[in-house]
């Protein structure tokens, strides 16, 4: 049941976006009797709308608005108008994301005082620690139906974790199993159980991969107290004399212009947008964008530091076969500067199908030595690459007034320049995984570059101190007390994990905090 | 796509190939169409002279050379040039190729007979948006052929099989 909420209708929590973080703060907002409109550039896709064929999956989900690039990443070369693989959907990334779902270890919390100073990077500890943050991972865990953890058990490994699993344990890692996965390992639940199809990244056609999409949003609308605006563009955040917001202007699905009234707006609309909006927000009072004092709005973009793996044997894989991402081996992930740089990083298992790795195994590439790869595809193995990288102020987003979008808002250009500390983990991480294949008879491998981002941290970033950062430690904004940011782009640091289970735990714990701040009068 | 790889006007091979040339060593070419020398295959072209999309497959082919893949999946990949609006700068880029062929001595791009002589001459072109647009094209415009799949082992969907749950999603046996 859709609850209908007027535009004039003051009382309303505003939620701008609908993925790990908006799509969840949605539903448990609702769940506490609170009045949310959701508003969400993308469509409705569910289970039975997706799609099993990776280009035209691509068509149907991923946001393809135009977005500008510059530095000396080699996404900005190879991908320039695409810095950025992430979904423009009901339910956002997490209709694409691959389901892992990792805990922050405790020193992540605090990487200014675990590193240092490290030259160049603008480390900060988060203002909240493990100790903070366990209750609210359980509750996420629970609520994403986390394997290995609770009573449920681990997912089979398939071929492409068997090759990995046998390399790594040759190699003496300890730490490697089948992950700890939002995809359901079992019949117990409300969800189906993984049937081991593959396209984990096209949408899971089971909806045994747990997605904001087909999961809290049906259930936040069930309550009543969910509106979901789908394909509607918010393009600016509106605030009143006193510097409190009262509302958003977006463009409806008709491409009409709509001014929603609000009590309170939560911005999360990924890394990109969510700093976009708050830079086009820029008023007489706030010239340099909404909650900005600090100028770190869209500063400290992180990306993970990431790559690939890929290897060729003389007996075949089938990679492709089962889940995208069926296993990880955690022993590099640990903070030992002995090996040349800060931090740690997770290897993963991660399969494309043909047509994709021909775009990304080494883009850009032609001739043999190039298709000599592809001729062994049905014998190839592969993994992914993810490690924390470092916050640097001058990696950022910023607005391009000279690229329009179809509403003729300027688009949001993404810089960045690599850090020596990702460059030295990347290569490290490149040998460990060609070690791991090599042990188990690899003919040929293949370190190959990252793709276009998934995980896009830090923009609105996290901060103790007003001057470090944008919000507070309840995603709150440190400049409007009735504005929050509720996604991925509050991150202090990227730490070495995949970042959705923290933004579901932020998300949760942030409704929390909404919904008692709401019922004591104070927002 | 497949009904361009027919005979043209329904000739049959041989009237096709009396009525043709060589063009390298790889297609013949005659009025309006191209065709493999064993008449494996035909093409008609709308917009395009048949020389130059004979030099437009084999410069496709020599981007991405799988030997197991035939001629008529990289025509497929180019076809889509052929067109009115498309013509006169595939026309104009293969005319620039011809002529880095002859500077590096040879008659033209389809006269060099080894793969690494052509090779040679699209490396001297490729920082060209021309050589760039066909290889990025091709990127799509072969891979994604459903038809190729299986050739590199690749098996795409499998939910409406149910998944490999129960068709081999762990069934390595070689460890």
């Amino acid at each position: 049941m859709t609850a209908p909420f007027e535009l004039s209708d003051d009382s309303v929590v505003v939620i701008i976006g609908t993925g790990a973080g908006g799509g969840v703060l949605a539903n448990e907002l609702a769940q506490k009797g609170v009045s949310v409109v959701a508003l969400e550039a993308g469509g409705r896709h569910l289970p039975q709308d997706f799609i099993n064929d990776e280009w035209d999956s691509f068509g149907q989900l991923a946001w393809l608005d135009p977005r500008t690039t510059s530095g000396d990443w080699r996404v900005a070369k190879d991908f320039s108008g695409l810095p950025a693989w992430i979904v423009k959907s009901v339910g956002g990334t997490t209709q694409h994301w691959a389901g892992a779902s990792l805990r922050f270890q405790d020193y992540e919390w605090k990487a200014r005082t675990t590193y240092g100073d490290v030259e160049g990077a603008n480390l900060l500890d988060w203002p909240i620690d493990q100790a903070e943050m366990d209750p609210w991972y359980t509750m996420a865990e629970d609520k994403l139906g986390v394997t290995r953890t609770g009573d449920r058990p681990g997912l089979p490994g398939n071929n492409n974790y068997k090759v990995f699993e046998a390399g790594a344990k040759k190699l003496g890692y300890k730490e490697v199993h089948t992950g700890r996965m939002a995809i359901n390992s079992d019949n117990n639940r409300d969800r189906a159980m993984c049937q081991q199809t593959g396209f984990c990244f096209q949408g899971c056609k089971w909806g045994a991969k747990w997605s904001a999409g087909y999961v809290d949003i049906p259930e936040g609308e069930a309550t009543g107290n969910l509106e979901v605006r789908s394909n509607s563009h918010v393009a600016r955040i509106l605030h009143n004399e006193a510097g409190k917001v009262t509302g958003v202007e977006y463009f409806d699905k008709d491409g009409n212009s709509q001014m929603q009234k609000a009590r309170i707006v939560c911005v999360a609309g990924n890394s990109f947008e969510s700093p976009r909006l708050l830079l086009n927000s820029a008023s007489e009072m706030f010239p340099n964008g909404l909650a900005n004092s600090s100028d770190q709005v869209g500063r400290n973009y992180m990306r993970h530091m990431t790559g690939s793996v890929y290897a060729v044997f003389d007996k075949p894989v089938k990679m492709w076969r089962g889940t995208t991402m069926a296993g990880i081996i955690q022993d590099e992930s640990k903070h030992d500067p002995s090996r040349g740089f800060v931090g740690g990083y997770e290897l993963e298992t991660l399969s494309l199908g043909l047509p994709f790795m021909a775009a990304f195994l080494d883009p850009g590439a032609w001739g043999r030595e190039f298709t000599s790869a592809l001729d062994q595809y049905e014998n190839m193995a592969g993994m992914w690459i993810v490690g924390e990288d470092m916050p640097q102020e001058d990696n950022r987003v910023t607005l391009n007034m000279d690229v329009k979008d179809q509403h003729g808002l300027p688009v949001a250009n993404v810089h960045f320049d690599e850090h020596p500390n990702d460059v030295a983990m990347r290569n490290h991480a490149y040998q460990q995984g060609q070690a791991v294949y090599d042990a188990v008879g690899a003919t040929r491998t293949f370190p190959t570059p990252p793709y276009p981002s998934t995980h896009n941290l830090g923009t609105n970033r996290m901060s103790e101190n007003p001057e470090d950062g944008v919000v507070n430690k309840w995603g709150q904004t440190h400049d409007i007390e009735n504005l929050f940011v509720s996604d991925g782009s509050q991150f202090t640091t990227g730490a070495a994990e995949n970042p959705t289970l923290t933004i579901v735990a932020l998300a949760i714990r942030q409704a929390d905090h909404i919904a008692r701040e709401m019922s004591a009068g104070n927002i | 796509m497949m009904s361009d790889t027919k005979s043209p006007k329904g000739l049959t091979r041989r009237q096709l190939l009396s009525r043709a040339s060589a063009a390298g060593a790889s297609f013949v070419v005659g009025a309006g169409f191209l065709a493999a020398p064993n008449g494996a295959w035909a093409m008609t072209t709308d917009a395009l002279k048949p020389e130059t999309m004979a030099s437009l497959v084999q410069m496709a082919r020599d981007i991405y050379p799988h030997d197991q893949v035939g001629d008529e999946y990289y025509v497929i990949a180019v076809k889509g040039y052929d067109t009115v609006e498309a013509a006169p700068g595939i026309e104009e880029g293969i005319a620039k190729l011809n002529a880095a062929a002859q500077a590096a001595g040879h008659d033209s791009y389809l006269a060099a007979g080894w793969e690494r002589d052509r090779v040679d001459i699209l490396r001297s072109i490729e920082d060209d948006g021309f050589f760039q647009q066909i290889r990025g094209g091709l990127v799509t415009g072969l891979y994604n052929q459903k038809a190729v799949w299986p050739i590199f082992g690749y098996e795409g969907a499998s939910f409406e099989f149910g998944g490999y749950i129960d068709r081999g999603f762990d069934d390595i046996n070689w460890l």
